[in-house]
């Protein structure tokens, strides 16, 4: 296999499983990083990472430029509120220009799905796709899986219920991609509103009640209501989505005793869950964002850090032990 | 030479082909004993002391030179580990092992750290390894035990404990293992 090749996160399909369990495993050694006394290695010394975000963003951005500066990479800020793209300049122009002070990485987030990849078409740079439109969100798939993996031992055979807007989800349709090629089962569960027009190309199965699978599950990954992205009546009212998909504090209690609980965030606090449940000892809310920052380290240094191949180093130059 | 640069990296990929044999287990047990007298008469026998086997060839060695401390000095030596992949020079040539962990016991602030290593080349290893152990604190002191000096340092780095010196060329191969010291090349 030529490592090589892959100079790009878009999707998870283009990381493959073994892409997945390599960036796992790479994880590993991030959390280890983490715990020290000074976080910080300077693999990524020298090297440069833009931030591209068109759309609004805490975690992951914040999460990502965390990630970089343990590596001891150097960022770039681009907030496109204050940019020259309020005088009309093109999504082309503007990574151009970037790319012409020299990046080695630019990490985007936009509202279209797909313009990652276009990207990848304009520079030389690797692209790290942050969330594009209801396309993919790898990173955030790769967390999740990491945050389970550590919590229950694998991903392999378990069944996880993903709960919500499946419709306008990003990382419904990243980690319905990450959970299966990892071996998990997953059972999607929405009004069919809120389901997507067709879900051939997932190997999933569907319900419509919470109820019937809320006992039988290891996993409930609850979704955002994406208010902003809805504009059209798809649920009568929040208040009766609420009651008939929300995890309420009566069906929490009903969960299993190791049943986990994961929400990607921001947390509609009310909405798609009860305001306490995110505090309950089966919810894993606050480890997902932890293992950010190690799962996004993995992954810069897995893009960046390794541009020879691993394996067989390609200048043959004399090594000491 | 640590297991990994064996298996991985060329010129070494091959199969390793052993001409004579340095040391035997006999003399590695001698050795590891004369070192650890070595690190206690020259610490005076502060109990400060800290033994960090680097990934991951000087990981067995880092238990043993351990074992030799407690039962010479009645004291239980900290051991930990520590992989310097991320502070190498030649990051990307090599993989990150997850296999290798890093595991510091203690914080290192005033201790006395003993870093050991199987073989002591280039001293790009022990490069990366101070800077990787500065991040864990500031200890009183740094030295170095290897089993075998090979010469042909590359960086102004000496080991105050060496179990061999054993003078090479720089195509051949040192092997270590816990029962052996062997001197050989790579066949492809």
């Amino acid at each position: 296999m030529s490592r090589t090749a892959q100079r790009h996160l878009l999707t998870i399909d283009d990381l493959g499983v073994e892409g997945v369990q390599r960036i796992l495993r790479l994880t590993d050694s991030f959390v280890e990083v983490s715990e020290r006394r000074i976080p910080k290695v300077p693999v990524l010394r020298g090297r440069t990472v833009a931030w591209l975000f068109y759309e609004d963003s805490t975690r992951t951005r914040l999460s990502f430029e965390t990630a970089a500066k343990r590596l001891s990479a150097d960022s770039m800020n681009f907030s496109v509120g204050s940019s020259a793209v309020n005088k009309g300049e093109s999504l082309r122009d503007t990574v151009q220009t970037i790319e012409a002070m020299g990046v080695d990485a630019i990490v985007v987030r936009h509202k279209s799905a797909g313009a990652p990849k276009q990207i990848t078409q304009w520079l030389d740079a690797s692209v790290i796709n942050a969330g594009d439109g209801w396309h993919a969100h790898p990173t955030q798939a790769l967390l999740d899986c990491y945050t389970l993996r550590a919590r229950l031992g694998g991903i392999d055979g378990r069944r996880i219920a993903i709960v919500g807007d499946i419709k306008h989800s990003r990382v419904a349709r990243s980690n319905i991609a990450a959970f299966t090629a990892l071996g998990a089962e997953v059972v999607l569960v929405a009004p069919p509103t809120l389901l997507p027009p067709s879900l051939v190309p997932f190997d999933v199965t569907v319900s419509h009640s919470i109820d019937e699978v809320i006992g039988e599950v290891d996993v409930v990954y609850l979704l955002r209501m994406q208010l902003e992205r809805m504009h059209e009546a798809l649920v009568p009212s929040l208040r009766e989505y609420t009651a008939t998909y929300g995890l309420t504090a009566a069906r929490a209690r009903r969960l299993g005793p190791d049943t986990v609980v994961m929400h990607p965030g921001p947390m509609n606090r009310g909405v798609e869950v009860a305001a306490d449940v995110p505090q309950m000892p089966n919810a894993v809310v606050t480890d997902q964002v932890r293992n950010g920052v190690a799962v996004r380290m993995a992954v810069l240094f897995d893009l960046l850090a390794t541009e020879a191949d691993p394996v067989f180093g390609d200048d043959g130059e004399e090594t000491d032990a | 030479m640590a297991e990994r640069e064996r298996r991985r990296t060329p010129p070494y990929g091959g199969v390793f082909v052993a001409r004579s044999t340095v040391l035997d287990a006999d003399d590695i047990r001698r050795a590891i004993w004369r070192m650890g007298h070595e690190i206690l008469e020259h610490n005076q026998g502060d109990d400060q002391i800290i033994v960090i086997g680097l990934q991951t060839g000087g990981v067995e060695l880092a238990h043993r030179l351990g074992e030799a401390l407690t039962e010479i000095s009645g004291t239980v030596p900290p051991v930990g580990t520590l992989d310097v992949a991320f502070y190498r020079d030649d990051i990307g040539l090599r993989p990150v092992l997850p296999e290798a962990p890093t595991e510091i016991p203690d914080d290192l602030t005033g201790k006395i750290i003993v870093l050991v290593d199987d073989v002591l080349y280039t001293g790009r290893t022990i490069r990366a390894a101070l800077d990787a152990v500065h991040d864990f604190g500031r200890p009183r002191a740094v030295q170095l035990a290897v089993m075998v000096d090979r010469g042909h340092r590359e960086l102004p780095i000496r080991p105050d404990y060496v179990g061999k010196n054993l003078p090479t060329r720089r195509d051949e191969v040192v092997n270590v293992s816990s029962t052996a010291v062997e001197l050989g090349e790579m066949h492809r």
